[in-house]
Protein backbone atom coordinates (compact mmCIF):
# COMPACT_ATOMS: atom_id res chain seq x y z
CA UNK A 1 0.00 0.00 0.00
CA UNK A 2 1.19 3.49 -0.89
CA UNK A 3 2.61 5.36 2.39
CA UNK A 4 0.78 8.05 2.29
CA UNK A 5 -2.58 6.06 2.67
CA UNK A 6 -0.93 4.03 5.21
CA UNK A 7 0.07 7.31 7.37
CA UNK A 8 -3.44 8.91 6.65
CA UNK A 9 -5.04 5.81 7.80
CA UNK A 10 -2.88 5.71 11.02
CA UNK A 11 -3.31 9.53 12.15
CA UNK A 12 -6.97 8.59 11.63
CA UNK A 13 -6.46 6.08 14.13
CA UNK A 14 -4.58 7.87 16.58
CA UNK A 15 -7.21 10.43 16.38
CA UNK A 16 -10.43 8.28 16.59
CA UNK A 17 -8.37 6.52 19.80
CA UNK A 18 -7.77 10.02 21.50
CA UNK A 19 -11.56 10.91 20.24
CA UNK A 20 -12.82 7.60 21.91
CA UNK A 21 -10.70 8.77 25.40
CA UNK A 22 -11.98 12.57 25.09
CA UNK A 23 -15.54 11.45 24.86
CA UNK A 24 -15.21 9.08 27.76
CA UNK A 25 -13.75 11.77 30.15
CA UNK A 26 -16.01 14.79 28.78
CA UNK A 27 -19.12 12.54 27.99
CA UNK A 28 -19.18 9.64 30.14
CA UNK A 29 -16.74 10.89 33.09
CA UNK A 30 -17.01 14.41 34.88
CA UNK A 31 -14.23 16.25 33.29
CA UNK A 32 -16.69 19.03 31.88
CA UNK A 33 -17.49 19.26 35.37
CA UNK A 34 -14.31 19.24 37.16
CA UNK A 35 -13.51 23.27 37.28
CA UNK A 36 -10.54 24.59 38.32
CA UNK A 37 -12.24 27.63 39.35
CA UNK A 38 -10.68 29.20 43.00
CA UNK A 39 -12.50 27.93 46.00
CA UNK A 40 -12.62 28.43 50.12
CA UNK A 41 -11.99 26.34 52.74
CA UNK A 42 -14.86 26.33 55.47
CA UNK A 43 -15.30 24.31 58.49
CA UNK A 44 -18.17 22.38 59.94
CA UNK A 45 -17.81 19.69 63.11
CA UNK A 46 -20.87 16.83 62.88
CA UNK A 47 -21.73 14.55 65.47
CA UNK A 48 -21.56 11.71 63.17
CA UNK A 49 -21.26 12.03 59.28
CA UNK A 50 -22.66 8.94 58.24
CA UNK A 51 -21.45 7.46 55.16
CA UNK A 52 -20.16 11.10 53.73
CA UNK A 53 -17.46 10.67 51.29
CA UNK A 54 -14.86 12.84 50.24
CA UNK A 55 -15.79 14.76 47.09
CA UNK A 56 -18.98 14.67 48.34
CA UNK A 57 -21.42 17.28 46.85
CA UNK A 58 -22.47 20.18 48.95
CA UNK A 59 -25.50 22.07 47.96
CA UNK A 60 -27.41 25.04 48.48
CA UNK A 61 -31.02 25.13 47.47
CA UNK A 62 -30.58 21.75 45.40
CA UNK A 63 -27.61 23.68 43.35
CA UNK A 64 -23.98 22.10 43.72
CA UNK A 65 -21.40 25.11 45.53
CA UNK A 66 -18.93 23.20 46.29
CA UNK A 67 -17.31 20.10 47.36
CA UNK A 68 -16.40 18.23 50.61
CA UNK A 69 -12.38 18.61 50.66
CA UNK A 70 -11.82 16.40 53.74
CA UNK A 71 -13.09 14.02 56.59
CA UNK A 72 -10.78 14.25 59.73
CA UNK A 73 -11.55 12.87 63.34
CA UNK A 74 -10.70 15.37 66.05
CA UNK A 75 -10.49 13.08 68.93
CA UNK A 76 -10.55 16.18 71.59
CA UNK A 77 -14.18 16.43 71.17
CA UNK A 78 -14.83 13.08 69.47
CA UNK A 79 -16.75 14.81 66.47
CA UNK A 80 -16.07 14.64 62.64
CA UNK A 81 -14.01 17.67 61.07
CA UNK A 82 -15.18 18.10 57.70
CA UNK A 83 -13.55 20.80 55.14
CA UNK A 84 -15.83 22.42 52.82
CA UNK A 85 -13.88 23.53 49.70
CA UNK A 86 -16.89 26.10 48.57
CA UNK A 87 -16.39 28.05 45.03
CA UNK A 88 -15.12 31.43 45.60
CA UNK A 89 -17.97 32.89 43.42
CA UNK A 90 -21.07 32.31 46.20
CA UNK A 91 -20.66 33.69 50.06
CA UNK A 92 -22.43 32.74 52.69
CA UNK A 93 -23.52 34.68 55.86
CA UNK A 94 -21.72 33.86 58.88
CA UNK A 95 -24.79 31.93 60.46
CA UNK A 96 -25.29 29.06 57.84
CA UNK A 97 -26.29 25.98 59.19
CA UNK A 98 -24.78 22.63 57.46
CA UNK A 99 -26.64 19.13 57.44
CA UNK A 100 -25.96 16.09 56.00
CA UNK A 101 -28.96 15.14 53.71
CA UNK A 102 -29.08 12.00 51.96
CA UNK A 103 -30.96 11.95 48.28
CA UNK A 104 -33.46 9.41 47.89
CA UNK A 105 -34.16 7.12 50.74
CA UNK A 106 -30.82 5.44 49.87
CA UNK A 107 -28.84 7.38 47.75
CA UNK A 108 -25.65 9.25 48.39
CA UNK A 109 -24.90 11.66 50.94
CA UNK A 110 -24.33 15.27 50.65
CA UNK A 111 -24.00 18.62 52.40
CA UNK A 112 -27.16 20.85 52.44
CA UNK A 113 -26.18 24.85 53.09
CA UNK A 114 -29.30 26.73 54.37
CA UNK A 115 -27.97 29.94 54.69
CA UNK A 116 -29.04 32.35 57.72
CA UNK A 117 -29.54 36.17 58.05
CA UNK A 118 -26.57 37.89 59.36
CA UNK A 119 -24.58 39.92 57.44
CA UNK A 120 -21.09 39.38 57.85
CA UNK A 121 -19.94 36.28 55.43
CA UNK A 122 -18.22 32.85 55.95
CA UNK A 123 -14.60 33.69 54.87
CA UNK A 124 -11.48 31.30 54.28
CA UNK A 125 -10.65 28.92 57.68
CA UNK A 126 -14.05 30.13 59.24
CA UNK A 127 -16.04 27.08 61.36
CA UNK A 128 -20.37 26.42 60.47
CA UNK A 129 -21.25 26.82 64.39
CA UNK A 130 -24.60 24.85 63.87
CA UNK A 131 -24.87 21.70 62.28
CA UNK A 132 -27.07 18.68 62.06
CA UNK A 133 -25.48 15.34 61.92
CA UNK A 134 -26.60 12.41 58.71
CA UNK A 135 -29.68 10.43 59.28
CA UNK A 136 -28.55 6.34 60.37
CA UNK A 137 -31.45 4.60 59.32
CA UNK A 138 -30.83 1.92 62.73
CA UNK A 139 -31.14 4.51 65.38
CA UNK A 140 -34.29 6.21 63.48
CA UNK A 141 -35.60 2.45 63.19
CA UNK A 142 -34.41 1.90 67.38
CA UNK A 143 -36.28 5.16 68.19
CA UNK A 144 -39.74 4.21 66.32
CA UNK A 145 -39.72 0.92 67.96
CA UNK A 146 -38.39 2.57 71.38
CA UNK A 147 -40.93 4.97 70.76
CA UNK A 148 -43.65 2.51 69.96
CA UNK A 149 -43.04 0.70 73.14
CA UNK A 150 -43.30 3.47 75.41
CA UNK A 151 -46.70 4.51 73.97
CA UNK A 152 -48.16 1.04 74.61
CA UNK A 153 -47.16 1.05 77.82
CA UNK A 154 -48.21 4.35 79.03
CA UNK A 155 -51.51 3.57 76.48
CA UNK A 156 -51.84 0.48 78.94
CA UNK A 157 -51.76 2.10 81.86
CA UNK A 158 -54.32 4.79 80.66
CA UNK A 159 -56.45 1.91 80.73
CA UNK A 160 -56.08 0.91 83.90
CA UNK B 1 7.91 -43.42 39.28
CA UNK B 2 11.52 -42.10 38.72
CA UNK B 3 10.42 -41.45 35.39
CA UNK B 4 7.69 -39.39 36.64
CA UNK B 5 9.83 -37.34 38.88
CA UNK B 6 12.34 -37.23 36.05
CA UNK B 7 9.42 -36.21 34.13
CA UNK B 8 8.53 -33.24 36.59
CA UNK B 9 11.70 -31.95 36.99
CA UNK B 10 12.32 -31.71 33.29
CA UNK B 11 8.84 -29.71 32.99
CA UNK B 12 10.70 -27.66 36.04
CA UNK B 13 13.51 -26.58 34.14
CA UNK B 14 11.65 -25.92 30.92
CA UNK B 15 9.68 -23.59 32.30
CA UNK B 16 12.59 -21.46 34.42
CA UNK B 17 14.62 -21.74 31.11
CA UNK B 18 11.87 -20.29 29.11
CA UNK B 19 11.27 -17.71 31.79
CA UNK B 20 14.67 -16.35 31.88
CA UNK B 21 14.81 -16.61 27.57
CA UNK B 22 11.45 -14.32 28.03
CA UNK B 23 13.49 -11.92 30.13
CA UNK B 24 16.48 -11.49 28.49
CA UNK B 25 14.10 -11.02 24.94
CA UNK B 26 12.26 -8.54 26.68
CA UNK B 27 15.20 -6.64 28.35
CA UNK B 28 16.86 -6.77 24.39
CA UNK B 29 13.54 -5.43 23.37
CA UNK B 30 13.83 -2.71 25.22
CA UNK B 31 17.49 -2.04 24.17
CA UNK B 32 16.29 -2.28 21.18
CA UNK B 33 13.03 0.23 20.94
CA UNK B 34 15.59 3.09 20.66
CA UNK B 35 16.20 2.06 16.86
CA UNK B 36 12.56 1.03 16.38
CA UNK B 37 11.84 4.95 17.40
CA UNK B 38 14.68 6.17 15.05
CA UNK B 39 12.88 4.28 12.35
CA UNK B 40 9.16 5.20 13.04
CA UNK B 41 8.20 4.04 9.76
CA UNK B 42 8.32 0.76 10.74
CA UNK B 43 6.36 1.28 13.47
CA UNK B 44 3.32 3.46 11.95
CA UNK B 45 3.44 0.20 8.99
CA UNK B 46 2.75 -2.25 12.20
CA UNK B 47 -0.17 0.29 13.85
CA UNK B 48 -1.54 0.16 10.44
CA UNK B 49 -1.63 -3.63 9.87
CA UNK B 50 -2.34 -4.23 14.20
CA UNK B 51 -4.46 -1.22 14.71
CA UNK B 52 -6.54 -0.45 12.14
CA UNK B 53 -7.39 -3.74 10.69
CA UNK B 54 -8.71 -4.91 14.25
CA UNK B 55 -11.48 -1.75 14.44
CA UNK B 56 -14.01 -3.46 12.88
CA UNK B 57 -14.17 -6.48 15.57
CA UNK B 58 -13.56 -4.15 17.92
CA UNK B 59 -16.42 -1.30 17.01
CA UNK B 60 -18.65 -4.04 16.18
CA UNK B 61 -18.25 -6.37 19.71
CA UNK B 62 -18.21 -3.08 21.58
CA UNK B 63 -21.54 -2.15 20.52
CA UNK B 64 -22.61 -5.40 21.24
CA UNK B 65 -21.56 -5.61 24.68
CA UNK B 66 -23.03 -2.09 25.19
CA UNK B 67 -26.33 -3.83 24.00
CA UNK B 68 -26.29 -6.39 26.22
CA UNK B 69 -24.95 -4.69 29.16
CA UNK B 70 -27.87 -1.71 28.66
CA UNK B 71 -30.72 -4.93 28.46
CA UNK B 72 -29.04 -6.82 31.74
CA UNK B 73 -28.84 -3.56 33.66
CA UNK B 74 -31.96 -2.74 33.18
CA UNK B 75 -33.44 -5.70 34.14
CA UNK B 76 -31.56 -5.81 37.37
CA UNK B 77 -32.02 -2.32 38.15
CA UNK B 78 -35.47 -1.90 37.32
CA UNK B 79 -36.48 -4.53 40.23
CA UNK B 80 -35.21 -1.70 42.61
CA UNK B 81 -36.49 1.31 41.06
CA UNK B 82 -33.14 2.67 40.15
CA UNK B 83 -33.20 2.51 36.55
CA UNK B 84 -31.95 5.79 36.00
CA UNK B 85 -28.63 4.39 37.12
CA UNK B 86 -28.34 2.21 34.11
CA UNK B 87 -25.74 4.72 32.90
CA UNK B 88 -23.76 4.55 35.87
CA UNK B 89 -23.72 0.98 35.54
CA UNK B 90 -23.30 0.56 31.74
CA UNK B 91 -19.98 2.99 31.99
CA UNK B 92 -18.34 1.67 35.32
CA UNK B 93 -18.12 -1.70 33.95
CA UNK B 94 -16.63 -0.63 30.50
CA UNK B 95 -14.47 2.02 31.02
CA UNK B 96 -13.17 -0.34 34.77
CA UNK B 97 -13.70 -3.75 33.46
CA UNK B 98 -15.21 -4.94 30.18
CA UNK B 99 -13.34 -2.34 27.95
CA UNK B 100 -9.46 -3.13 28.57
CA UNK B 101 -10.56 -6.74 29.11
CA UNK B 102 -12.05 -7.98 26.04
CA UNK B 103 -10.42 -5.56 24.07
CA UNK B 104 -7.01 -7.49 24.92
CA UNK B 105 -8.69 -11.12 24.52
CA UNK B 106 -10.18 -10.03 21.37
CA UNK B 107 -6.64 -8.16 20.59
CA UNK B 108 -4.90 -11.34 21.19
CA UNK B 109 -7.39 -13.36 18.87
CA UNK B 110 -7.16 -11.02 16.02
CA UNK B 111 -3.34 -9.36 16.08
CA UNK B 112 -1.43 -11.23 18.61
CA UNK B 113 -1.59 -14.71 16.27
CA UNK B 114 -0.72 -12.42 13.21
CA UNK B 115 2.31 -11.53 14.81
CA UNK B 116 3.36 -14.92 16.04
CA UNK B 117 2.37 -16.72 12.83
CA UNK B 118 4.24 -13.74 11.13
CA UNK B 119 7.71 -13.43 12.91
CA UNK B 120 7.40 -17.83 13.04
CA UNK B 121 7.05 -18.33 9.16
CA UNK B 122 10.07 -16.08 9.02
CA UNK B 123 12.27 -17.96 11.34
CA UNK B 124 11.14 -21.38 9.84
CA UNK B 125 11.72 -19.68 6.17
CA UNK B 126 15.49 -18.78 7.74
CA UNK B 127 14.59 -15.10 7.15
CA UNK B 128 15.28 -14.06 10.39
CA UNK B 129 19.01 -15.81 10.44
CA UNK B 130 19.73 -14.28 6.89
CA UNK B 131 18.99 -11.05 8.32
CA UNK B 132 21.91 -11.68 11.06
CA UNK B 133 23.81 -12.72 8.25
CA UNK B 134 23.57 -9.45 6.87
CA UNK B 135 24.53 -7.53 10.63
CA UNK B 136 20.77 -6.58 11.00
CA UNK B 137 19.42 -7.55 14.15
CA UNK B 138 16.11 -9.24 14.31
CA UNK B 139 15.25 -7.84 17.31
CA UNK B 140 15.54 -4.18 16.22
CA UNK B 141 14.38 -4.61 12.76
CA UNK B 142 11.08 -6.93 13.53
CA UNK B 143 10.13 -7.58 16.92
CA UNK B 144 10.73 -3.96 18.10
CA UNK B 145 8.29 -2.23 15.92
CA UNK B 146 5.66 -4.94 16.27
CA UNK B 147 5.80 -4.55 20.11
CA UNK B 148 5.50 -0.76 19.85
CA UNK B 149 3.22 -0.86 17.54
CA UNK B 150 0.78 -3.15 19.93
CA UNK B 151 1.53 -1.08 22.87
CA UNK B 152 0.01 1.77 20.95
CA UNK B 153 -2.58 0.42 19.34
CA UNK B 154 -4.10 -1.47 22.34
CA UNK B 155 -5.47 1.45 24.71
CA UNK B 156 -6.71 3.61 21.28
CA UNK B 157 -8.75 -0.09 20.65
CA UNK B 158 -9.82 -0.22 24.58
CA UNK B 159 -10.76 3.34 24.41
CA UNK B 160 -13.03 2.83 21.65
CA UNK B 161 -14.74 -0.15 22.50
CA UNK B 162 -15.30 1.83 25.75
CA UNK B 163 -16.74 4.70 24.26
CA UNK B 164 -18.78 2.99 21.39
CA UNK B 165 -19.94 0.42 24.28
CA UNK B 166 -21.58 3.12 26.27
CA UNK B 167 -23.09 4.30 23.01
CA UNK B 168 -24.44 0.80 22.72
CA UNK B 169 -25.44 0.89 26.16
CA UNK B 170 -27.16 4.47 25.14
CA UNK B 171 -29.57 3.11 22.08
CA UNK B 172 -30.84 -0.13 24.28
CA UNK B 173 -31.89 2.06 27.07
CA UNK B 174 -32.71 5.43 26.14
CA UNK B 175 -33.81 4.96 22.49
CA UNK B 176 -35.38 1.45 23.10
CA UNK B 177 -36.25 0.92 26.54
CA UNK B 178 -37.05 4.59 27.55
CA UNK B 179 -34.61 5.62 30.51
CA UNK B 180 -34.65 9.36 30.96
CA UNK B 181 -32.17 11.02 28.75
CA UNK B 182 -30.91 12.99 31.25
CA UNK B 183 -31.15 11.04 34.25
CA UNK B 184 -28.75 8.16 31.87
CA UNK B 185 -25.81 11.13 31.27
CA UNK B 186 -26.09 12.89 34.60
CA UNK B 187 -26.07 9.47 36.52
CA UNK B 188 -22.73 8.84 34.75
CA UNK B 189 -20.79 11.76 34.97
CA UNK B 190 -21.80 11.86 38.78
CA UNK B 191 -20.02 8.48 39.35
CA UNK B 192 -17.48 8.62 36.93
CA UNK B 193 -14.01 9.99 37.67
CA UNK B 194 -11.95 10.98 34.99
CA UNK B 195 -8.95 9.88 36.56
CA UNK B 196 -10.11 7.29 38.78
CA UNK B 197 -11.90 5.10 36.39
CA UNK B 198 -10.66 6.32 32.86
CA UNK B 199 -7.44 7.03 33.67
CA UNK B 200 -7.16 3.52 35.36
CA UNK B 201 -9.16 1.87 32.47
CA UNK B 202 -6.11 3.46 29.88
CA UNK B 203 -3.71 1.71 32.48
CA UNK B 204 -4.80 -1.26 32.24
CA UNK B 205 -4.70 -1.31 28.45
CA UNK B 206 -1.60 -0.39 28.40
CA UNK B 207 -0.47 -3.23 30.86
CA UNK B 208 -2.34 -5.69 28.61
CA UNK B 209 -1.20 -4.45 25.26
CA UNK B 210 2.43 -4.89 26.69
CA UNK B 211 1.15 -8.69 27.97
CA UNK B 212 -0.09 -9.62 25.06
CA UNK B 213 2.09 -7.94 22.49
CA UNK B 214 5.30 -9.32 23.97
CA UNK B 215 3.73 -13.08 24.66
CA UNK B 216 2.60 -12.85 21.16
CA UNK B 217 6.43 -11.86 20.23
CA UNK B 218 8.04 -14.16 22.37
CA UNK B 219 6.20 -17.19 21.27
CA UNK B 220 6.50 -16.34 17.42
CA UNK B 221 10.65 -15.63 18.03
CA UNK B 222 10.47 -18.68 19.81
CA UNK B 223 8.81 -21.13 17.74
CA UNK B 224 9.74 -24.33 16.60
CA UNK B 225 10.76 -23.53 13.09
CA UNK B 226 8.42 -26.32 11.31
CA UNK B 227 5.02 -26.01 10.39
CA UNK B 228 3.88 -27.73 13.39
CA UNK B 229 5.71 -25.51 15.97
CA UNK B 230 4.38 -22.43 14.13
CA UNK B 231 1.13 -23.91 14.51
CA UNK B 232 1.49 -24.88 18.24
CA UNK B 233 2.94 -21.29 18.91
CA UNK B 234 0.13 -19.62 17.60
CA UNK B 235 -2.41 -21.72 19.77
CA UNK B 236 -0.14 -20.88 22.84
CA UNK B 237 -0.26 -17.52 22.08
CA UNK B 238 -4.00 -17.23 22.46
CA UNK B 239 -3.99 -19.65 25.66
CA UNK B 240 -0.88 -17.64 27.36
CA UNK B 241 -1.73 -14.22 26.90
CA UNK B 242 -5.49 -14.41 27.70
CA UNK B 243 -4.91 -16.27 30.70
CA UNK B 244 -2.37 -13.51 31.14
CA UNK B 245 -5.03 -10.47 30.97
CA UNK B 246 -7.37 -12.06 33.33
CA UNK B 247 -4.49 -12.86 35.68
CA UNK B 248 -3.29 -8.94 35.45
CA UNK B 249 -6.60 -7.81 35.58
CA UNK B 250 -7.02 -9.51 38.93
CA UNK B 251 -4.17 -7.96 40.30
CA UNK B 252 -4.66 -4.57 38.79
CA UNK B 253 -7.81 -4.06 39.97
CA UNK B 254 -6.81 -5.44 43.76
CA UNK B 255 -4.31 -2.66 42.99
CA UNK B 256 -6.53 -0.08 42.01
CA UNK B 257 -10.15 0.50 43.02
CA UNK B 258 -9.88 -2.09 46.24
CA UNK B 259 -9.61 0.65 48.53
CA UNK B 260 -11.97 3.37 49.04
Amino acid sequence: MNRKITDLWVGLFVLAGFGALLVLALKAGNLASFNFSETYQVLAKFDNIGGLKVRAPVKSAGVVVGRVAKVAFDDQEYQAVVTLALDKGFQFPKDTSAKILTSGLLGEQYIGLSPGGADAKLGAGDKIKSTSSAMVLEELIGKLVFDKAAEGKSESKDGK
Amino acid sequence: MTRLVRHLGHLVIDGVAKLGYAARLFSALLGASGTAFRRFRLVVAQVHFIGNFSLVIIIVSGLFVGFVLGLQGYNTLQRYGSEQALGLLVALSLVRELGPVITALLFAGRAGTSITAEIGLMKAGEQLSAMEMMAVSPVARVLAPRFWAGVIAMPMLAAMFSAVGVFGGYIVGVVLIGVDDGAFWSQMQNGVDWIEDVGNGVIKSLVFGVAVTFIAVFEGYDAMPTPEGVSHATTRTVVTSSLAVLALDFVLTALMFSGT
